[in-house]
């Protein structure tokens, strides 16, 4: 969890484009993506299936190689970065997932605590605690010895959340997590998500259709066709 | 580092599909330990015998390629041998297989024969330090009285049970060997083997009349004792000097095999280690018994370690996206490799468990079944359990190929 001063920002990038595929069948997804993002901001990715959200997503998470113009990620230039900075700038970022794949052999707090164990400065006896709590503080203090299998689809969610959160990272990815939920437990979890994120003070990223949440948003952001606008008109 | 035994707790929660594992590895397991169960037995069975002669030098005629194809040879090779300095005694033996009849069946009326090996030695000479031989020298003496081996197999009769059950004033027990009418005189332990179901020990002149149409002047074995501190390479030497005939050595020897075992005339002479060694090694390389209990332990391994691989690869396959979701989270390849392989170690330890507890009870039925001196030791429990890691790890090898696919940026 490394110490980043407030006025750096979480997210910069700079000129990005991305295309899959070589040849004749190479194919740009992203262009010219220019975003930036400060410490603790709430932002709201919106736009049409296809229009490159996830791919935008997956490249700030270190999970794809950034293949043109710069992307600095908590201070650490991702572009030709080895495997081993990215493998460690994953550590500190939360990832929330459409489905919440969780372990399936693990109960939730082990799930949680699988999490905690990536930071080896976290005794054992500490990280289990912090998994507890954590737990309790996404609601689910009743039900940390249950497997996901045992959970509803909000509660696996919740623990994905508790997951993603424990370790306090400076920066939260949500592709869609509420897609999997009822308008009810879909709301639950973003607010908890949100109000986590708020105390700990990270950025969040969420990707979502569902306009009933966009309120909880400090800026929104809109992709159509691979460019990245602001819907607030303000200056990034 | 990691409080939570990830690769256990995966194994533990596909409850059947551990069982089946465990199945196939303790299956694996139980083949390797019977098949090289088998061959030590084998091996060991064909040269109890051998070892347990006493005696230092061995004369042996060239024809003869184990005990059950004894050749004969003249007995005055070895009484020439006693006028060699270093020799303190001679033993001739005589070997040959007889056919015996069970005394005590009660089957159809056809009486129920079997080949049965009988030794003839000379009475006093005491030379078999088998359990039950020494105190009875002296029934040796006796004309038509022959020892009989209690670990011969059970087709043989009762003999063993019947004999400790003999009263005073009770008529001894009565049989035929190739004709010719016998009296059991006492018991003793040797142990069938893969050539003899079973054993008899009679005097040289007993041996004579059952086996009365041999040459009266040869021998199979004979048996040479040396003077305390004699050398043991400096006599051969002498035997290599001394016996008639042209010198002959096997060009495959090497020169330090060749000063223990070689040819002079119509006779070998071998040290006590190269009789033993003779035998142990016609088992080994003449017959097909080795590589065919090789090739048996050999398909126990193939079997377990595609057993283990299918196991395991449909275990990663399950679990590709969760590896995944843990890359993303900042595991490295590493750790997700080493899930893998610790699931393959703890399925082998775990197999091997019940299958070496299994084993035990089965070497004593095939123990009882056979009468071959087959248990499980030391040495062969660690070579199945080093067996079974490596075949497991194998599995695991191929395996965790499959864990590479697993893509982080795929799960989004
Ligand atoms: N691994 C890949 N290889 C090739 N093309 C890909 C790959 N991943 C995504 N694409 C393509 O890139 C484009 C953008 O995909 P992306 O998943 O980023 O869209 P999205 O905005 O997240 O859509 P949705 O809202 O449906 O999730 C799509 O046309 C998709 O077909
Ligand atoms: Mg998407």
């Amino acid at each position: 969890m490394s110490d980043i001063p407030s006025d750096i920002p979480i997210v910069e990038i700079q000129n990005v484009n991305h295309s899959f595929g070589s040849g004749r069948l190479r194919k740009q997804i992203l262009f010219n993506i220019n975003a930036t993002i400060k410490p603790g901001e709430v932002l709201i990715m919106t736009g049409p299936s296809g229009s490159g959200k996830t791919t935008l997503l997956t490249l700030i998470g270190a999970l794809r190689a950034t293949q043109e113009g710069s992307l600095k990620v908590l201070a650490q230039e991702l572009r030709d970065a080895p495997e081993s900075k990215l493998v460690e700038l994953r550590r500190n970022i939360g990832y929330i997932f459409q489905a919440h794949n969780l372990l399936n052999s693990l109960k939730a707090w082990q799930n949680v605590q699988m999490s905690v164990e990536l930071h080896p400065e976290v005794s054992k006896q500490d990280s289990r605690a912090m998994a507890e709590e954590m737990l309790a503080a996404v609601g689910l203090r009743e039900w940390v010895n249950y497997y996901p299998s045992e959970l509803s689809g909000g509660q696996k969610q919740r623990v994905a959340i508790a997951r993603a959160l424990v370790s306090k990272p400076k920066l939260v990815l949500a592709d869609e997590p509420t897609a999997a939920l009822d308008k009810k437990s879909g709301r639950d979890v973003v607010e908890i998500m949100q109000r986590l994120a708020k105390q700990q003070g990270s950025a969040i990223i969420l990707v979502t259709h569902d306009n009933r949440i966009l309120d909880i948003a400090d800026r929104t952001l809109h992709m159509e066709d691979g460019y990245l606008t602001s819907l607030d008109a303000a200056p990034l | 580092m990691f409080a939570i035994p990830l690769a256990w707790l995966q194994l533990k929660r596909e409850k059947i599909r551990l069982l089946v594992a465990l199945a196939g590895i303790g299956f694996a397991v139980i083949l390797m330990f019977l098949q090289l169960g088998f061959q030590d037995a084998l091996f060991d069975s064909a040269i109890t015998f051998h070892r347990n002669i006493e005696g230092d030098i061995f004369l042996v005629s060239p024809q003869s390629t184990s005990l059950i194809s004894m050749k004969s040879f003249p007995e005055r090779r070895l009484y020439q041998s006693l006028g060699f300095s270093g020799v303190k005694s001679i033993s001739p033996i005589y070997i040959g297989f007889g056919i015996w009849k069970n005394p005590f069946w009660e089957g159809p009326p056809t009486s129920q024969t079997r080949s049965i090996l009988v030794i003839g030695t000379v009475p006093g000479d005491d030379i078999l330090s088998l359990p039950g031989i020494h105190e009875r020298q002296a029934q040796l003496r006796l004309s038509d009285v022959v020892l009989f081996d209690s670990a011969s197999r059970a087709e043989f009769g009762p003999i063993p049970a019947k004999f400790e059950a003999l009263q005073p004033g009770d008529p001894p027990i009565r049989t035929e060997v190739e004709s010719r009418r016998i009296e059991v005189g006492g018991i003793f332990t040797m142990g069938a083997s893969f050539g003899a179901d079973g054993n008899l020990i009679t005097s040289d002149l007993n041996f004579r009349r059952i086996f009365a149409s041999r040459q009266k002047d040869l021998i199979d074995i004979g048996v040479i004792r040396l003077e305390p501190g004699a050398d043991l390479l400096t006599t051969l030497e002498r035997f290599k000097q001394n016996l008639p005939g042209e010198l002959r050595i096997d060009p495959k020897k090497t020169p330090e095999q060749a000063k223990e075992d070689f040819v002079v005339g119509d006779v070998r002479v071998l040290s006590k280690a190269a009789f033993v060694a003779v035998e142990q090694n016609y088992w080994k390389e003449s017959t097909a018994i080795g590589f065919i209990f090789t090739l048996g332990a050999a398909i126990g391994f193939v079997v377990g370690t595609v057993i283990v691989y299918q196991i395991l690869y449909t275990d990663v396959a399950d679990h590709l996206a969760e590896y995944a979701t843990l890359k993303a989270m900042g595991y490295r390849n590493r750790y997700l490799l080493s899930v893998v392989f610790q699931e393959a170690i703890i399925l082998s330890i775990m197999g091997f468990i019940p299958g070496y507890i299994l084993c035990i009870g089965l070497y004593t039925l095939t123990r009882n079944a056979t009468a071959l001196p087959i248990a499980m030791t030391l040495a062969r429990s660690i070579t199945v359990l080093c067996l079974t890691v490596l075949m497991c790890s194998i599995s695991g090898a191929i395996a965790v190929r499959k864990v590479q696919q697993a893509d982080p940026a795929d799960i989004f």
